[in-house]
């Protein structure tokens, strides 16, 4: 179990409740259960304690929690029949880019979402969820496929944003971001997306321009991260905690402002203490959303996308 | 060294000298460091008599010199709510445009107006880096939305100057929303079958880059403008690496294949004129100083095409 930071109390509880545990096993004279029962109501009241009302920063933190599930997970428990198909018929194909078809309660959809990796092999494989232009554009080409065929499009989102790489501008990052924003809008097929993690600036906006948008409890969507934030307006990274607040990037936020259309609850501790519960809540927002937009025609689905997003900002938050 | 030469006179100097020269009157190039008459400057739209380079140009000057005779009616941009976030970093944001619109004399970062150019009746939209680095919030997206169902109502091209650091942080959220809305506005022109021509000018970056600025039917840079979406410091600092003379330059993008054209402040209304006009289906441009439209000018323009009525010159 990795720790964040703020959860280091929890961490030595946690971590005592399952030394005695350990004693136990080895000492079969020992009676540990009471106290480790104590040990382990500490801990869950802790974690409510410290979950209940998460700052900003933190949720920043368990948005980017390496054990939360990723969207290779979610593809592969979700999804059956899933068939990757690679390659922006350009370039290359982006590892950092997951997408093919695939079969969402039996229908066929196409499914599209950034994948970070899980340990550092796979992480630098994946180019730590960062896209290149390659995979914007391996996005817009399944994109137009599900349009042809009428498939559905399922995007889910998790990057801390577009690669800032020497190559990724030469090959046109900006052109490759503005083109899938563009197929996104453009596309006659229900296009829902879910936040699983971090929706980081255009990277995130390149897939969620969607008919129907849900974010996880814990997760981000910002137009920058607070880190960048703080060093561009208060000339000091370590400001990410102010940052982080005044940029209003939590679910909650979002959904006052109408930028997103659904909060997926996560389990008490953040998505990584119950990854099997959190992937299942995250289908069932996937299939209600589906649900909603089924039987709608080609032009109204374009109309109502192009209708969110011009009528969007009409709505501030309270002070 | 007495009292006169100590006091006296230095104080007559300063005295004379201020009232002479004020200091507005010459700006030096920061490129050559030639110091340029403003009168001079100006005339040459802001670009360096000596050595080429391309200062700021805020989109009225620019206007002023785009549309015939500097005629142009603003389009009048539906205000956004003020402060959505109630944002607050080391200024509270209110302040920030407060400043802002007292330093440019301008309500926000993006003017939008209509009238001809080159006898060409066109809408053009410019962003205005002086205003807090050009930014694009919920006014600039409201802005291109304006320009854009005003073109469709009109018939007529969008021209849209570019320049920008990028999203405005101060608006959260709804700044980075301004990528689908602005691309919205430029899926309502393609569907009207109307040319949208960007040109990008320095320094165009970030989400403005990865938004409106890129989905242009022509895409014209001014010479070294900086294009890109990430900046080369950021880059600089992710891979450690020394980058390329001119990277991310309009020369630079030119070359990979990410422009049509770089063309100079100075000859960018003609070739504004001319491709436009190939894009309309009209005829030929009359060249020369047109003088301004006269009020009947308007009949002419809803005439069709073809009869040339619009075209001609207006003695």
């Amino acid at each position: 179990m990795h720790y964040l930071e703020f959860e280091k109390p929890l961490a030595e509880i946690e971590g005592k409740a399952n030394e005695l545990r350990a004693l136990a096993v080895a000492n079969e004279e020992m009676d540990v259960k009471q106290e480790a029962t104590a040990l382990d109501k500490k801990a869950t009241d802790l974690l409510k304690d410290l979950y209940k009302d998460l700052t900003p920063w933190r949720k920043c933190q368990v948005a980017r929690h390496p054990d939360r599930p990723h969207c290779k997970d979610y593809i592969e428990t979700l999804f059956t029949e899933y068939t990757p198909l690679a390659g922006d018929r350009n370039f290359a194909d982006d590892h950092a880019v997951m997408g093919g078809l695939a079969r969402f309660e039996d229908q066929p959809v196409v499914v599209l979402g950034q994948e970070k990796g899980f340990d550092t092999k796979s992480r630098i494989e994946r180019n730590f969820g960062m896209a290149r232009p390659e995979g914007y554009r391996k996005a817009i080409r399944l994109m137009e496929m599900a349009d042809k065929f009428n498939l559905p499009v399922v995007t889910l989102v998790d990057t801390p944003g577009a690669y800032p790489g020497k190559g990724a501008e030469e090959r046109g990052q900006s052109e490759a971001i503005a083109r899938a924003t563009e197929k996104c809008l453009q596309i006659g097929v229900p296009l829902i997306s879910v936040i699983i993690g971090e929706g980081g600036s255009g990277g995130a906006v390149a897939f969620a321009t969607a008919n129907r948008l849900a974010m996880l409890e814990h997760s981000v969507y910002s137009v920058i991260s607070p880190e960048g934030c703080a060093s561009i307006l208060w000339k000091d990274a370590e400001k990410m905690r102010e940052a982080a607040e005044a940029l209003r990037l939590t679910a909650q936020d979002l959904k006052k402002l109408n930028v997103i259309d659904r909060i997926i609850t996560e389990p008490l501790g953040g998505a990584q203490r119950d990854r099997e519960a959190t992937i299942a809540s995250v289908g069932r927002a996937i299939a209600a959303m589906l649900a909603e937009l089924d039987g709608k025609d080609r032009k109204t689905l374009v109309q109502d996308r192009r209708k969110k997003f011009l009528s969007m900002g009409s709505k501030g938050l309270s002070a | 060294m007495n009292w006169i030469s100590n006091y006296v006179r230095p104080k007559i100097n300063s005295l004379f000298s201020r009232r002479e020269v004020p200091e507005n009157l010459w700006t030096k190039c920061d490129e050559c460091g030639t110091m340029l008459f403003h009168r001079e400057l100006s005339d040459n739209l802001n670009v360096c008599t000596t050595c080429d380079h391309h200062m700021p140009i805020t989109p009225r000057e620019r206007f002023d010199a785009l549309f015939d005779g500097g005629i142009f009616t603003e389009i009048e941009v539906p205000k956004p709510i003020a402060d959505p976030l109630h944002f607050r970093d080391q200024k509270k944001y209110p302040d920030r445009m407060k400043a802002a619109q007292k330093k440019t004399g301008e309500p926000e970062a993006m003017l939008v107006a209509e009238g001809e150019m080159g006898g060409t009746p066109i809408v053009a939209a410019g962003q205005d880096f002086s205003f807090m680095g050009g930014s694009m919030g919920m006014y600039v997206g409201n802005a291109i939305i304006a320009a854009a169902e005003r073109a469709v109502e009109l018939g007529r091209p969008l021209i849209l100057f570019s320049a920008a650091g990028g999203a405005r942080m101060q608006e959260g959220i709804l700044s980075l929303m301004q990528m689908p809305r602005t691309t919205v506005a430029v899926e309502m022109l393609k569907e009207a079958g109307l040319p949208y021509i960007v040109v990008l000018t320095n320094p165009t970056s970030g989400g403005v880059t990865a938004s409106y600025a890129m989905l242009g039917d022509v895409h014209i840079a001014e010479p070294n403008a900086l294009i890109c979406f990430a900046g080369p410091r950021v880059i600089e600092q992710t891979i450690r690496e020394k980058l390329p003379e001119g990277f991310q330059r309009s020369e630079y993008l030119l070359d990979h294949g990410m422009l049509d054209r770089v063309t100079m402040r100075t000859e960018m209304r003609d070739e504004l004129i001319t491709i436009v006009r190939m894009l309309m289906n009209l005829t030929p441009a009359v060249r020369g100083n047109l003088p301004a439209p006269e009020p009947e000018a308007e009949e002419a323009e809803a005439a069709p095409a073809e009869t040339g009525e619009a075209d001609a010159p207006k003695a």
